[in-house]
This record gives structure tokens, sequence and C-alpha cells, in this order.
């Protein structure tokens, strides 16, 4: 049976893990390379980098981190934040990553989706979503949550998908970094929307959370980045408890 | 030596490190005729069926020679997909043909159960059921997880070693005297994947 995927986010800034609520309010969580060992270690099923440095000469740098990275794993790594181009996505997964997020850039050219799905597969594509409840709907935000969009989450979604994304990455601005579990409601309408993976991220403060995304919010998978960092829970406690939930996870061992 | 194929679908990094990992010294071959040293041959891929047709008759031709003098040989993922005839994913592609059978979208084989709540791709960790046994999975059990993300996928046949079920059952493991393949990441597999190509490494 497939599993439901455990995904540990990284967010980077200047080559340090930062972790904030709603976006804002940054403090450092470590290093990045010495994060995703431990997370493998624990059993993690998948990690994400975002990097929101902007620079150019931050770009560089991420690429030292992606390769950091990728150097500690074999499990799936994906790499995010600031990919403006196709060149952009290519040093990404040149450096280790096996999938890129697109957001901003997406919204902004769609077509650079197709075009990254023709040269690496749609599994290589996910389409990252920062979207906020407003006015009865759900609203995308570009720009690291700074931008409103016109577009609504779940229709862009699917185009996304029809323009080839193999994934979707939904994050709740009002949930993020808060604690308070992920939006169960706005998930589960993606999952609904969606024929391709969804992963729910945003929000996740305690292990009931997960119990509730992979039910009433039918994620394919879930994500978060406060919870572990800080040592709060671990991947292992998460992963035994869906288990007696009787949610499909990866049980690792040595072999 | 191992020769690992770069025929455009995707990027090597990953199986390279694995590779490395697990003791073996890849190289990529620039021409067809530096396969004739090699004693290990992995072709993998990620993408679309059609880039295997990169892998021309001069390539075929030098990968056959290979194996007819014992040289092993591991397909990943769409390098699975390649050792059968074909894939409906591009009719025109014509496959190696090693193993007998077509690969089909995971929605639309027989047999797959009527449900419109299938996800493809089939994409994250999903368990092996051993069918019997091989060199190749020496330590590697029934119900141990593997990274897949495909789309596609190859019959059960004879040469099944390994099934998984999406849907329905598909070959996730195939062997036959040197030639196996494997529709999962072993790369990408954490400690099953890295044992699965030491044990592949070892018997080369």
């Amino acid at each position: 049976m497939l599993s439901k995927r455990i995904i540990a986010c990284l967010d980077v800034r200047d080559g340090r893990v930062v972790k904030g609520v709603t976006f804002e309010g940054l403090r450092d969580a470590g290093d990045p390379a010495a994060l995703a060992r431990r997370y493998n270690v624990e059993g993690i099923d998948e990690v994400v980098i975002l990097d929101v440095t902007a620079t150019i000469e931050g770009r560089q740098a991420r690429l030292a981190t992606v390769r950091a990275v990728a150097s500690e794993l074999f499990i799936p790594l994906c790499v995010g934040g600031g990919i403006r181009t196709e060149a952009d996505a290519a040093a990404l997964i040149e450096s280790g990553a096996d999938k890129v997020s697109l957001n901003s850039a997406a919204l902004e050219s769609p077509a650079l989706i197709t075009t990254l799905a023709s040269r690496y597969g749609s599994q290589a594509v996910v389409v990252a979503i920062d979207a906020k409840r407003q006015d009865g709907r759900f609203a995308v935000y570009a720009r690291s949550g700074q931008a409103r969009t016109q577009r609504d989450a779940v229709e862009w979604a699917r185009e996304a998908e029809a323009r080839g994304a193999g994934e979707i990455l939904l994050t709740s601005i009002d949930r993020d970094g808060t604690g308070q579990g992920f939006d169960l409601e706005m998930t589960a309408c993606m999952s609904e929307a969606c024929g391709i993976p969804v992963i729910a991220s945003g929000g996740a403060g305690a292990l009931e959370h997960f119990v509730d995304v992979f039910t009433t919010g039918r994620a394919d998978a879930a994500l978060a980045a406060s919870m572990f960092h800080f040592q709060s829970h671990s991947v292992s406690d998460l992963k035994a408890l869906l288990a007696t939930r009787s949610i499909p996870v990866r049980r690792t061992r040595t072999c | 030596m191992i020769a690992l194929i770069d025929y455009g679908a995707g990027n090597l990094a990953s199986v390279r490190k694995a590779l490395i990992a697990v003791g073996a010294s890849p190289v990529t071959p620039e021409r067809p005729d530096e396969l004739e040293s090699a004693s290990g041959i992995v072709v993998p891929g990620v993408g679309h069926f059609a880039a295997t047709g990169r892998i021309d008759a001069a390539w075929r031709a030098a990968l056959r020679a290979a194996m007819a003098r014992g040289a092993a040989v591991l397909g990943i993922c769409v390098g699975l997909q390649w050792m059968f005839e074909g894939s409906t994913e591009s009719p025109d592609t014509p496959g190696l043909g090693l193993f007998p059978g077509q690969c089909r979208h995971l929605s639309t084989c027989e047999g797959a159960t009527a449900s419109s709540a299938l996800k493809v791709p089939h994409v994250g960790w999903n368990s092996l059921d051993v069918r019997r046994p091989s060199a190749l999975l020496k330590g590697i059990e029934t119900g141990d997880q593997v990274y897949f993300t495909h789309s596609y996928a190859a019959p059960l046949i004879a040469e099944t070693v390994a099934s998984t079920t999406y849907g329905w059952p598909f070959s996730a493991v195939v062997a036959r005297d040197r030639v196996a393949a494997v529709q999962f990441h072993p790369e990408k597999s954490g400690d099953v994947g890295l044992r699965l190509l030491r044990n592949w490494h070892r018997a080369v």
C-alpha cells in the first residue's frame, strides 16, 4: 500500500535554516545539512529546501546548500524558492535536487511548468501554492505571501496539473508556523479536485494534526518545519502514532 | 567498470552518488564502444519513454554485445520499462524486448480497480511483495518500502521477482540471468535501495 509521506521542510536564508510565523519573524533553526542528517536518521520520507534568498550571491550559496544536503540523503529532495528560469531549475537539479518547486514564476509564466515537465518529467515539477482564506475562497499569493493574485487556489492547481505539474504543495498562509493544525477544509478541497498528489503544509504543531490531515484533509503527504526543527516532536514518534491509527506510513529498518 | 548510460533522461547525479556509496566507480561512456570494457551497465531514467529513443541502434548493439559476453545490466524506472517490448506512452519507440509485454498507464491497465481516486503519477513509498528468491533481493523482505515516481508500469511476468500494487499489481523487480530491472528508484529508497544496489554490484 502506498504510504502517506512525512516531509521535513528546511526554509533556508543565507545558508541557514530559518523559520517564522505566518511568513514573518524569522528565527535561526540550524545548519541545513545537519538537520537533513537528523531527519534522515529519524525516518523522514522526503526533504524540501525552500530558499528565500533573492540575491545572485545567495543563489550560488544555495547550490552549495543543495549539494551539502543532497550528499546526506538517499531519499527524495525537492528544492524551491526563487526559481525564475529553466536554467535556475537545471542548476538545482544538477546540484542534486530530484524535484523543483515553482511558485511565483509559475504564476507569472505558467508555460515554465510545461517546459520543465517536458525536459525532466512531471515527477520533477512541484507547483507550490501559498493560499489564504479570503472572501469565502482560497486566494493565491505570490512572492512569499506578499502579493495577492486574482487566482483561486483550486483552479490554479487544476491548471498547473494540466500544464504538467506532478505534485501540488499547498501551504496555508493563515496557519503557517502557528502550530494550530493544517487547514483541513482547504486541503480536502484541493485533494478532491486534483488528480495528482497534494502535499499539505502550514500549521502542524501536534502529532494529531497529521492524523487529521491524512483523514479529513485527504492529503497524500504532509510537510512540517517548526515542529521538527525545534524538536517538539520527532518523526519517529509521529510515524508510530500514525501506524496505530491505521494510516499507512513507511517503516524504516536497517537491512 | 560500471557504465552509467546517459541518454538525457533527467540527471544522473543521484544514481552516481548511490553507486559510489555501495563501492562502485561508475563512469558515463560517451561512445557505444566504451561498453566493451564494462562488467556492469546501469540504464537509469526518469521522464518520458520517448527519451529512450536516443539509445540508438549503435548503443543497442553495444549493449547486446556486452550482455552476450556476460556483463550485468540494471534498469531503473524508465530503464525497466525500456527492457520490455514497449510502452503505450510512446508506441513508436521500441523497447529492447528483453522481457515480454507492454508497459501501460497505471490508470488504464487491465485489472485496474475501478477507482477514480487513483492519483497518477504514483508518487511515494510503497511496499514490495517478494514473489521468488533472488540474489538481488538478499536481505530485502515483503513489506519493505521503496520510493516510486511513475505513471506507466510493466505487467507481471514469469521473471517478476517482486511486485507492488497501486491500483493493480505490476512488476517492481524483474530479473533473468544477468539482466535485472527495478521500477522504483533504489538511489532514493534509503537503506533498502542501497541494499539492492550493493547486492547488484557484488554480483557484477
